[in-house]
């Protein structure tokens, strides 16, 4: 437009700094994870993660995982299905109490838990007279991280599901389809992607989540230690090339996730 | 907290979203079922959400609520007033306030370059901007960590100058400003792209420079967005444990931080008081976001 020279220059110098903000404040920590995991070459960092114990932390945040994103995605997709389908009283206030646990501190997140099924919480005693174990356990790693994955797939499905409408599944109603199969063969083709999308976010979060399982985990080796909590540990220990080879691992995680999203992206054309 | 505010886009939301539907329900009125449209599955779909919801989230907050009067109002009081408390509540909030305020230009400037710039490798760093969200918070306090060490890439240069990040207060505002990042430019860049360039256009047609269409056109359109990012990225700041706890170096008094107490007094069995710490975050973030919300809205009508 006008002065062209200045604002050319002006656009140059404010790409510039974004990249270098970027670069610097977001790039530079992922690569000095994987320069403190190399540190010493390949063969230590892999044997880190070949550790008896590294393994049996991959295997238990496999388990966590598996269990956790089933279980919110079917809850994400009846939130959205009667958010998105119906009106009725309380509608905005359980969209509201959706996103609630996003704003509570991963901390919280597992206190919570303690506070009900731990020794000294209300169902604590109940549980102990029958020898039942949910804090310091899977069932607890499991509710900690429910608590703090519980948002992602409903978040990412009611704004499409709203854009979309319900025209699509009213005509496969009126030509007298049943809910499930206008559920299967409507509905579900046109989310596909964002639900994708929704389920990785989940399924990143559930893998990296720290804070919660770490006040819900009591810390076992090779029994109630996810991969973060494993990183901690080896830190803690002074074994930085072990911890930053499983902590390279995760952010391996992150990058599949973001690139995964990405295309997801280009694909729902921005859902 | 970020419920809180998240309500308000929300609300708005549904109000535009309500009023498609009802207009299709009143052409058949009548029968029971189109009482609430053609479609199935109303009451399994509220069923499964509400048991959802009540199972994993309502019931375990519900305990967070309760318990901390077990103390008694003095004893929860006696709790929270402990010095070491009130510093590390005192360094999670301000630390996240100043942590999002120090963000606050730079996610300007990103949102502005990713909507305004077109350039090779844009959507690299586009992706980039998530980094923080999909990023593992024990990995980011690791990597931030070995970058900000005395011996680090960047702790190193920094030492030379006499700035000590790792190991104190300074490190903890910088792992929040890292985590609080996305929020902002992710919240501004909508916004952004939706502003009509003709504003902009006729205040330079009419002689504004570049520095007051900036200050003048676009900042006051931006403000509410703006605003709505320094509360997300301050909500998330203040909660946040992982990303802080390996820089920070702990140190009661100096650089712990509040979720950091309410571990330690887990770890002592002190429930109540574990759970007094959580719900005076929960309080005072949700104070926060009501100021900054009310904040929005005193800037709306302009």
């Amino acid at each position: 437009m006008h002065g062209g020279r200045s604002s050319l220059a002006g656009t140059l110098l404010l790409r510039g700094l974004a990249v270098l903000v970027l670069v610097l404040f977001l790039g530079l920590p992922l690569l000095a994870v994987l320069a403190e995991a190399l540190r010493r070459g390949a063969g230590p960092a892999l044997a880190a993660l070949a550790d008896p114990d590294a393994l049996a932390s991959i295997r238990l945040t496999l388990l966590v995982a598996a269990i956790t994103v089933p279980v919110n995605t079917v809850g994400g997709l009846a939130a959205a299905w009667c958010i998105t389908r119906f009106r009725f009283p309380g509608r905005a206030l359980l969209l509201a109490l959706i996103e609630l646990p996003f704003s509570v501190s991963p901390v919280i997140s597992g206190l919570v838990w303690v506070l009900l099924f731990g020794s000294a919480g209300w169902f604590g005693p109940w549980l102990e007279e029958r020898g039942l174990q949910i804090v310091f356990a899977l069932p607890g790693l499991v509710l900690a991280t429910l608590f703090v994955t519980f948002p992602f797939v409903a978040r990412t499905l009611i704004p499409l599901m709203q854009e979309q409408g319900a025209t699509a599944e009213e005509a496969a109603a009126t030509l007298g389809a049943s809910g499930w199969q206008s559920f299967f063969r409507v509905t579900l083709p046109q989310i596909r992607w964002a639900l994708l999308s929704g389920v990785l976010l989940c399924n990143a979060r559930a893998m990296g989540e720290f804070g919660a399982v770490s006040v819900v985990s009591g810390h076992i080796r090779g029994e109630t230690n996810t991969m973060p909590l494993h990183i901690e540990i080896l830190y803690n220990e002074y074994q930085f090339v072990g911890a930053f080879a499983v902590a390279a691992l995760l952010a391996l995680l992150a990058l599949v996730t973001l690139a995964a999203k990405m295309v997801l992206e280009r694909r729902g054309g921005g859902a | 907290m970020m419920a809180a505010c998240s309500t308000a886009f929300t609300s708005r939301a549904a109000d535009a979203m309500a009023a498609p539907p009802s207009a299709a329900l009143r052409t058949r009125p009548g029968s029971l079922a189109s009482r609430r449209g053609p479609l199935p599955g109303f009451g399994l779909s509220l069923g499964v959400a509400l048991f959802w919801l009540s199972a994993l989230v309502l019931i375990p907050l519900g305990a967070l609520l309760l318990r901390p009067w077990e103390l008694g109002v003095s004893g929860l009081w006696r709790s929270l007033s402990e010095p070491r408390v009130l510093a590390a509540l005192r360094l999670s909030f301000l630390g996240a306030l100043t942590a999002s305020a120090v963000t606050l230009p730079f996610g300007l400037l990103l949102a502005w370059v990713l909507v305004r710039d077109r350039f090779p490798g844009r959507r690299l760093l586009d992706a980039m901007v998530d980094l923080p969200f999909a990023l593992p918070t024990a990995v980011a306090g690791l990597a931030l960590t070995a970058l900000y060490a005395p011996n680090g890439w960047l702790g190193a240069p920094l030492a030379a100058l006499g700035v000590k990040v790792a190991y104190t207060p300074l490190g903890v505002i910088l792992a929040m400003a890292f985590v609080g990042l996305p929020f902002i430019v992710r919240t501004v860049e909508p916004v952004l792209r939706d502003l009509p360039r003709e504003a902009e256009e006729a205040a330079a047609t009419l002689g504004a420079s570049r520095p007051q269409i900036l200050w003048r056109v676009v900042l006051p359109a931006l403000a509410p967005a703006l605003l709505a990012g320094f509360a997300m990225a301050s909500a998330r700041a203040i909660g946040e444990y992982g990303s802080v706890i390996f820089i920070a170096g702990n140190m009661p008094m100096v650089s712990e931080i509040a979720p950091l107490v309410i571990v330690t007094r887990l770890e002592q069995f002190d429930y109540a008081g574990a759970a007094a710490v959580g719900l005076a975050m929960l309080a005072l973030s949700f104070l926060l976001l009501l100021a900054l919300n009310l904040a929005t809205r005193f800037w709306r009508p302009v």
